[in-house]
């Protein structure tokens, strides 16, 4: 019995079984042979979907893991624990069940991913010793047999292992046991050697001497992309994703990862986005090689140019929305349009900024406020029942007497959504104060019913 | 009157064209409004500019009208519409009933002021906008200058969005910047209707600072479906007001 899910652990069936036990607990259950090459090659697989939706540094961790250099990466997805989680539940989606870490060693993620229950675990990246303190030597990829004899030694943790005098251990167990610690420990660097696809576009640039200087690499920044340009121009294909991957002498790897909206072979518009990025990278020593690779690549056709009998057209600003989003993250670009919904907070959507127009806005009859409040705030108000507005009201500690008034608009709860808003009713109103002000309010309930809400006062929004 | 105006005018031009350079004569955008238009130079809002707004009274902090003031001349530019904002709290449904199109408005939701400027100024220089609006609490003038040249060398229209924190920080409205023109949108009570009800509402526009021309205010009528600004029915032909004197004066 080589692996157990949680169906099988309900049945009380472990890895390490002998079938006929297994068996014994499970009368129907079906015996197939473990596959390991097919297992590897899955696995290699997933490594190269990793690659071209996560980050530009993937290696598989047989048998039954991935490594992910992520650093630099995680902004598009909207920060570290965001993409543990898409990544995961994007598993769960493909019927893969994996629990995900994040640490700053390579040790120290796998040690986490193993032996943490949690689904996805965040460590500190300047800490990952001390997250992985308590957890057992094993989880170090340690031999069977340094586990067995740290055992006879009665040291079951790492931090255990951490505490004791390396000399002597080094001495009984090998230079392997304090390597992997060291590794884990982050006091010795663990190069990542990434899978590449076969069929990825990709040109390469090794120097003879390594380079460092921002000038320099931003020289050959630019010849590497007129060499890719040339590539992909052969293939009639753009970029929609760049990695730019610099290898340094002392074995690291730092890297560089843009997207684009639409596919690209522009050479200066990608140029353009890769060296807004170079600040981030740190040569240390120098750089001995430099690889640009165009994991995402798609067919980039011609299109008609318009003439001069129709209006001109509209110019293309995907290039902008490229340099932004690659940035500050591509959650901070975005189109607003209409949602199907009447309740004010949920009548916008956002859309991707380069997704086709919609044609269409919201319903202008309503009255609708320039600034909607995040949240609706309780004000004391004034008012007759069922239907009149208020005739004067409380809103951040300060009175107003209601000149005007215009209401009610009455958007009903929707209980599809949600079973509290079954009987809800807000009634809304527009307002306006002896100085001119206007403000959007609500009142809870039609002031007949009490199960259509308790007749309090909310401001959701500001009129111009 | 006119003999001695046309020197003026020679030499007004002269400096125009040392002042722009090669880049010859600026566009505008008109309000379509005589009350404004002749009140500008070039009769209308200048594109290839920075322009600023900001709220009167409560409007500085919570910046609706400056904001819907806006929105209605960004409207009536053509091509896409780029919103750089740090807090999110405007509402599209407010901007579509100006006249901007869900389809033509793309928001930047910045983490901060710095990045505001950062993606305005970026926005500016790529040319392919129609508009750019940043809504900003501090607007530096070496910032302003940087926005005020990119919108100059690629003709796109800059409004910046002054919005501040507390009412006490909008005295930073009166410090010097690079912008052409400086607005302040005060909301008025609006139009009495008949029977009651919110009329369509009017806002006090002051032109506080107007590059090669004068500083006006007036009393306007906010921006409607096409984001334009009409002059209130009872100002424009002096109907009421007309009667009104006669009468007080024989009694």
């Amino acid at each position: 019995m080589l692996a157990a899910d949680a169906a099988a652990l309900a049945l009380h069936i472990y890895p390490g079984l002998p079938a006929a036990e297994a068996r014994a607990h499970c009368a129907e259950l079906i015996v197939d042979h473990a596959d390991p090459s097919g297992d590897i090659e899955h696995l290699d697989r997933l490594a190269l979907w990793a690659l071209a939706r996560y980050a530009p540094i993937v290696a598989v961790d047989p048998p039954d893991g991935l490594v992910l250099d992520v650093t630099g990466a995680t902004h598009r997805h909207g920060g570290d624990a965001a993409l543990l989680a898409d990544m995961v539940e994007r598993l769960r989606a493909k019927g893969v069940t994996a629990r995900a870490a994040m640490s700053g060693t390579w040790g120290s993620a796998h040690a986490l991913a193993r032996y943490v229950a949690n689904p996805t675990t965040l460590a500190p990246s300047d800490h990952s010793g001390r997250a992985i303190a308590h957890l057992p030597v094993r989880a170090l990829r340690l031999s069977e047999a340094t586990v067995l004899g740290l055992g006879k030694l009665g040291l079951d943790l790492i931090g255990e292992l951490e505490g004791q005098p390396r000399a002597p251990l080094a001495l009984r167990f090998g230079p392997e046991l304090t390597r992997k610690l060291d590794h884990a420990y982050g006091r010795t660097a663990e190069p990542i050697i990434p899978v590449e696809a076969p069929e990825l576009i990709q040109v390469r640039r090794a120097f003879g001497e390594p380079i460092g200087a921002p000038e320099t690499l931003a020289r050959y920044t630019g010849k590497l992309v007129d060499a890719l340009c040339e590539a992909l121009e052969a293939k009639g294909l753009g970029a929609r994703q760049l990695d730019l991957r610099f290898h340094r002498v002392d074995n690291r790897i730092e890297v560089i990862r843009v997207g684009t909206a639409k596919p690209v072979r522009d050479a200066r518009r990608l140029t353009r986005l890769l060296c807004d990025k170079l600040e981030t990278i740190d040569p240390g020593f120098g750089v001995e090689t430099m690889v640009l690779a165009a994991p995402i690549a798609e067919p980039l056709v011609a299109n008609a140019f318009a003439n001069a009998l129709v209006d001109p057209p509209e110019p293309d600003v995907t290039d902008l929305i490229d340099t932004l989003s690659n940035r500050s993250g591509a959650h901070r670009l975005y189109r607003l349009a209409p949602a199907q919904s009447d309740v004010p907070e949920r009548s916008v959507r956002k859309l991707a900024p380069t997704s086709p127009e919609i044609g269409e806005g919201w319903p202008t009859r309503w009255p609708r406020p320039t600034r909607l409040l995040a949240h609706p705030e309780a004000i004391a108000a004034v008012a007759l029942l069922p239907d009149q507005p208020p005739v004067s009201f409380t809103w951040r500690g300060v009175r107003r007497r209601v000149k005007r008034a215009d209401g009610p608009e009455r958007i009903f709860g929707e209980w599809w959504r949600r079973d509290g808003e079954i009987d809800a009713v807000r009634d809304y109103f527009q307002l306006e104060d002896d100085a001119g002000e206007r403000f959007w309010v609500f009142r809870r309930g039609d002031g007949e019913q009490a199960t259509t809400g308790d007749l309090s006062w909310w401001m959701h929004g500001l009129f111009a | 009157m006119s003999l001695a105006r046309r020197p003026v005018d020679a030499l007004r031009a002269e400096i125009a064209r040392i002042e722009t350079g090669a880049r010859g004569a600026r566009a505008v955008l008109p309000f379509d409004l005589a009350e404004l238009d002749t009140r500008l130079p070039g009769g209308g809002l200048a594109l290839g500019a920075l322009h600023e707004v900001a709220g009167g009274g409560n409007g500085a902090v919570d910046g609706a009208a400056s904001a819907l003031f806006a929105a209605g001349i960004a409207a009536r530019t053509r091509g896409k519409v780029l919103w750089c904002v740090t807090r999110t709290d405007l509402f599209a449904p407010s901007l579509h009933q100006v006249g901007l199109s869900p389809d033509r408005v793309i928001y930047f939701e910045a983490g901060d002021e710095k990045a505001v400027l950062a993606a305005c100024e970026e926005g500016l220089r790529h040319g392919g906008f129609g508009a750019v609006v940043g809504e900003v609490a501090r607007l530096p003038m070496t910032a302003s200058r940087r926005l005020q040249l990119c919108a100059e060398a690629t003709g796109t229209l800059g409004i910046a969005v002054r919005r501040w924190r507390r009412q006490s920080e909008a005295a930073d409205f009166g410090q010097p910047t690079a912008a052409v023109t400086r607005w302040r949108v005060t909301a008025l009570p609006s139009t009495p209707l008949p029977a009651a009800g919110v009329g369509r509402p009017r806002w006090f526009i002051e032109l506080i600072r107007c590059k090669a021309g004068e500083c006006a205010e007036l009393e306007l009528e906010a921006c409607d479906e096409t984001g334009r600004l009409a002059l209130p029915a009872d100002l424009a032909d002096r109907s009421l007001a007309a009667q009104a004197w006669p009468s007080r004066a024989a009694s």
